[in-house]
């Protein structure tokens, strides 16, 4: 069920959580877009070469991910603030999960506070942050 | 730049650079690069994925991409110290759209501090000011670097 005003959202709701694109060739489209296409982003072996795991997915396309989130949940919501931590890495090809909870509601003003997390398969947090979003009140 | 050694003294950044301007461009966001931006990122709308959409629209988190030409300050002092990526936070006021030039202008906002086991480490705040051509805020964001100080000799 998507969200269509803010009396439908109760507080600790979840946000149907989504496994982002991170293939090399969707993180280049997004790279060559952002003007962030540096080898780190699109290249396995050169980003090894810096000494880095594998190309990395930029942060700011998790928050991308986090935005993109927000909009399936409450197609209507006017994301107002996007908070983020990057506590570490995530690596192109590999698995994401994009994730929110609501942790605040202003019924009067349609202002909801949700908590973001892009977590690995083992369940580690390597993105976190807030958003604020307004829902329309009727 | 200057390097300075020795402890931070963060009331004398804050009070030599915080709140002045030092770096300000124009930019203009075409629609077929805001479309792959949004789409990768896996919204769905129309309004951000397709240049057709009467309200055509840059995703709400694209200000977080754009840098300004200029890191710091003129006259800033590098340390010693590890730096590193300690975030980023973007606040859309309203849209951003293609071909409607946008002035970006950058300042330090902050400066401030945290003491931990490992000691101290200093946090930068760079906010970039984005703005349409009559001046309408269209939203910021904030660049945070944090220097964790190396334990003086």
């Amino acid at each position: 069920m998507t969200i269509q005003v803010v009396s439908d959202i109760e507080f600790g709701e979840e946000l149907p959580a989504f496994q982002p694109d991170t293939s090399l060739d969707n993180v280049r489209r997004f790279a060559i877009a952002a003007g962030w296409n540096g080898p780190r982003f699109t290249d396995h072996e050169a980003a090894k070469k810096e000494g880095l795991p594998g190309a990395l997915v930029p942060g700011i396309m998790s928050q991308g991910f986090l935005s993109a989130m927000i909009h399936h949940w409450a197609p209507k919501a006017e994301v107002r603030l996007v908070d983020t931590v990057f506590r570490a890495p995530c690596i192109v090809d590999q698995t994401y999960h994009i994730n929110g909870v609501v942790t605040d509601i202003e019924e009067d003003t349609g202002e909801v506070e949700i908590d973001l997390t892009v977590t690995n398969d083992a369940g580690e947090t390597r993105v976190f942050g807030t958003a604020k979003v307004l829902i329309p009140t009727a | 730049m200057a390097d300075q050694d020795g402890p931070i003294d963060v009331e004398a950044l804050r009070e030599q650079f915080l709140g002045k301007v030092f770096d300000e461009y124009t930019l203009t966001l075409e629609a077929d690069r805001l479309a792959d931006y949004a789409i990768s990122c896996g919204e769905t709308a129309t309004k951000f994925t397709d240049p057709n959409d009467p309200d055509f629209q840059a995703p709400p988190t694209i200000a977080s991409s754009f840098q300004p030409k200029k890191r710091y300050p003129e006259g800033f002092p590098t340390f010693r110290g590890l730096g590193m990526d300690a975030g980023k936070a973007v606040a859309p006021d309203k849209p951003m759209r293609a071909g409607v030039p946008i002035v970006a202008k950058t300042h330090m906002h902050d400066i401030y501090t945290k003491t931990g086991r490992s000691g101290r480490m200093v946090f930068f705040v760079n906010r970039m000011e984005f703005s349409d051509p009559d001046g309408t805020l269209l939203g910021s964001a904030d660049t945070s670097i944090v220097i964790r100080e190396k334990p003086q000799q």
